[in-house]
């Protein structure tokens, strides 16, 4: 069941999702967010999704390329338009929403 | 004044940043420092630490700019100077006081920065280049964020620690910070945030500055006073009767006087230029050399010495009485001493003063292309009457007369009111006094009954003053001349006859002790 509905809301099935997370340092809040992203991604993405963790305090550079203001911040590079969403992700309706897998609604 | 004595104070408060250069030091004056406090020495060096802007008269009514390692928030509704305050600061800081700086945007990005900032004559891409100066657009489009839960600013603050680290920055400016709010949804996390990044600003020893939007209510629209309490400026744009005043006040200045007036401020092509008011006072040195009037007949009625350099003289009389003829005599008399005049006419343009003078055989032409006269013409309609001080400030400044004409004053009145008018022109004479330059003012008197010519209230400020009528007798008009009063010298009291002729002014009855 929960394939099918994967099917009917993801127009292309072999769309590869690239999400990268931004976290500054081993936080509660990173290790939660990281936790909660692959929990989501393993229920609705199977097998079609890349994570990259970013630390920042390691690649402060970084920050600038991908507007790094808040962390967590996990972008969806692809696939496009890129998507930001911020937060340890603990929504997971507002995660879905925020990465196009659930349409938004009222 | 920046490079000498770094206050013990800051060593306690900034620790790192400045150890290295006095960390030998710091210890030895520790221990000194009660003694000395007790005998009252050496205060001074516990003061807090200024860090110039080298924006023209900020530092003035800063009493030496904005407190060194602290953040400031200049506030300010749209337009009103905000964004250039801030740049200003960050780019005198990297180019005059080998300060880096680093520039956060989060409304306009590099590219549009470097365009609005050249029009001003900056080169932010050189800077960039020089490894003076970090441009870090920060971006934030509300409809590509969703929020899912806990969060906080630290992507900004590893963001803004790199840019500052990467340079050596000692100055940062936030503009406009407000933008997260609109941006991010959560404010109690924002809040908290921001008093952790004002704290975090004054670890890592920046002064900043930081850019607000002026609230309704409040002096920025998100109370981000509350976080910034050691300095506060308000930037105000006014429209007065279709005229704009930008002014500037300092709102709060913990740990250091400052001035409390409203400033009126000028944006020009050299940026932000504040009134000074160190010229305010009545301490001015005064001399007893005499500077000619221009004509011999007139010296002589001024004890063959003509006024006291330094003086302020107003020539007054009604519509065609001559008195621009006697500004232009002083000033041809002036130049051809090798002095130089600046020449404010608010009636007239330059070309046309110049052939009308021709006419009476002074030739100001000759001094204008030798450099040494400055016209600056204006319609006093043209901008305020503070914006009038500001321009002719910075025009003394940058030409640095021995010689002010004013053609006439009278006109000036009528961009503002008597009050406005009167403390322009106190302020305008008392720097005038303190840079030993000579005013000579020309003011149109409706009638002659007002003969006293303080229209604008302003004979107390001068030390001289010459009235002049004309009487119509016998089907013709004869002039006449007569000092009302002359401070400090033994003048004529006659009423004296003159003449205008092609070789310019001549007094019939001559002058001389009476």
């Amino acid at each position: 069941m929960k394939a099918a509905k994967e099917k009917n809301l993801s127009q292309a099935p072999e769309e590869i999702y690239m999400l990268k997370l931004y976290v500054a340092g081993q936080t509660q809040k990173s290790v939660t967010a990281f936790a909660n992203l692959q929990k989501i991604c393993d229920e609705h993405l199977k097998g079609k999704y890349q994570i990259e963790v970013i630390d920042l305090l390691k690649n402060p550079q970084l920050a600038k390329g991908d507007q790094i203001l808040a962390v967590p911040t996990l972008v969806r590079k692809l696939p496009p338009p890129l998507k930001r969403i911020i937060g340890d992700l603990s929504n997971t309706e507002r995660v879905l929403i925020g990465l196009d897998i659930v349409p938004r609604t009222i | 004044m920046r490079q000498e004595g770094k206050t013990i104070l800051e060593q306690g408060t900034r620790g790192g940043m400045r150890k290295n250069q006095h960390s030998s030091k710091a210890g030895a004056l520790n221990t000194t420092l009660v003694k000395k406090n007790k005998k009252g020495l050496n205060l001074k060096d516990l003061v807090l630490q200024k860090c110039p802007t080298g924006i023209q008269g900020v530092d003035e009514i800063t009493y030496g700019g904005l407190p060194q390692g602290r953040p400031t928030l200049i506030c300010g509704s749209a337009g009103s100077g905000k964004t250039l305050f801030a740049m200003e600061f960050i780019v005198h800081g990297a180019l005059e006081y080998n300060e880096p700086g680093v520039f956060v945007s989060f409304e306009e990005n590099s590219e549009e920065l470097t365009k609005n900032f050249a029009s001003l004559g900056i080169d932010l891409q050189d800077a960039v280049q020089k490894k003076m100066l970090v441009l870090d657009h920060v971006y934030i489009e509300p409809s590509e964020i969703e929020e899912t839960g806990e969060y906080d600013l630290d992507g900004l603050f590893v963001r803004l620690g790199y840019s500052i680290d990467s340079i050596g920055a000692k100055r940062v400016a936030l503009d406009t910070l407000e933008a997260l709010f609109s941006g991010l949804g959560n404010e109690n996390i924002l809040r908290a945030e921001l008093r952790r990044l004002f704290r975090w600003l004054k670890t890592k020893g920046v002064t900043a500055v930081i850019t607000a939007e002026r609230g309704d209510e409040s002096l920025t629209r998100f109370g981000l006073e509350e976080y910034v309490a050691d300095c506060v400026i308000l930037l105000d744009h006014r429209v007065n009767e279709q005229i704009a005043t930008r002014r500037m006040k300092i709102i709060k200045y913990r740990g250091s006087r400052h001035g409390t007036n409203e400033y009126p401020f000028l944006i020009s092509q050299q940026g932000i230029s504040v009134l000074p008011i160190t010229s305010l006072g009545l301490d001015y040195p005064v001399t007893s050399e005499r500077i000619s009037t221009g004509i011999k007949t007139l010296d002589a009625m001024f004890d063959n010495k003509g006024y006291y350099r330094g003086s302020a003289v107003m020539i007054s009389g009604t519509a065609g009485t001559g008195k621009s003829i006697m500004a232009a005599h002083f000033v041809n008399h002036a130049c051809s001493k090798g002095k130089h005049c600046l020449y404010f006419a608010f009636e007239e343009p330059a070309g046309q003063i110049i052939r009308n003078m021709g006419t009476i055989g002074v030739d100001l032409e000759q001094w204008v292309e030798k450099g040494l006269l400055n016209f600056s013409a204006n319609r006093p309609s043209f901008q305020g009457l503070e914006m009038h001080l500001v321009s002719m400030h910075d025009s003394i400044n940058e030409f640095e007369p021995d010689v002010v004409v004013i053609d006439p004053i009278s006109n000036l009145v009528q961009t503002g009111t008597m009050f406005d008018t009167k403390a322009m022109l106190t302020r305008l004479m008392d720097y005038l006094k303190m840079q030993h330059i000579t005013v000579l003012m020309t003011n149109l008197t409706l009638n002659k009954e007002t003969n006293d010519n303080s229209e604008i209230g302003i004979s107390s400020l001068t030390d001289t003053i010459i009235r002049l009528d004309n009487v119509e007798e016998n089907l013709r008009q004869n002039r006449f001349l007569t000092i009302v009063k002359s401070r400090g010298m033994n003048h004529s009291n006659l009423v004296n006859n003159f003449v205008i002729t092609d070789k310019g002014v001549q007094l019939k009855t001559g002058g001389g002790k009476p």
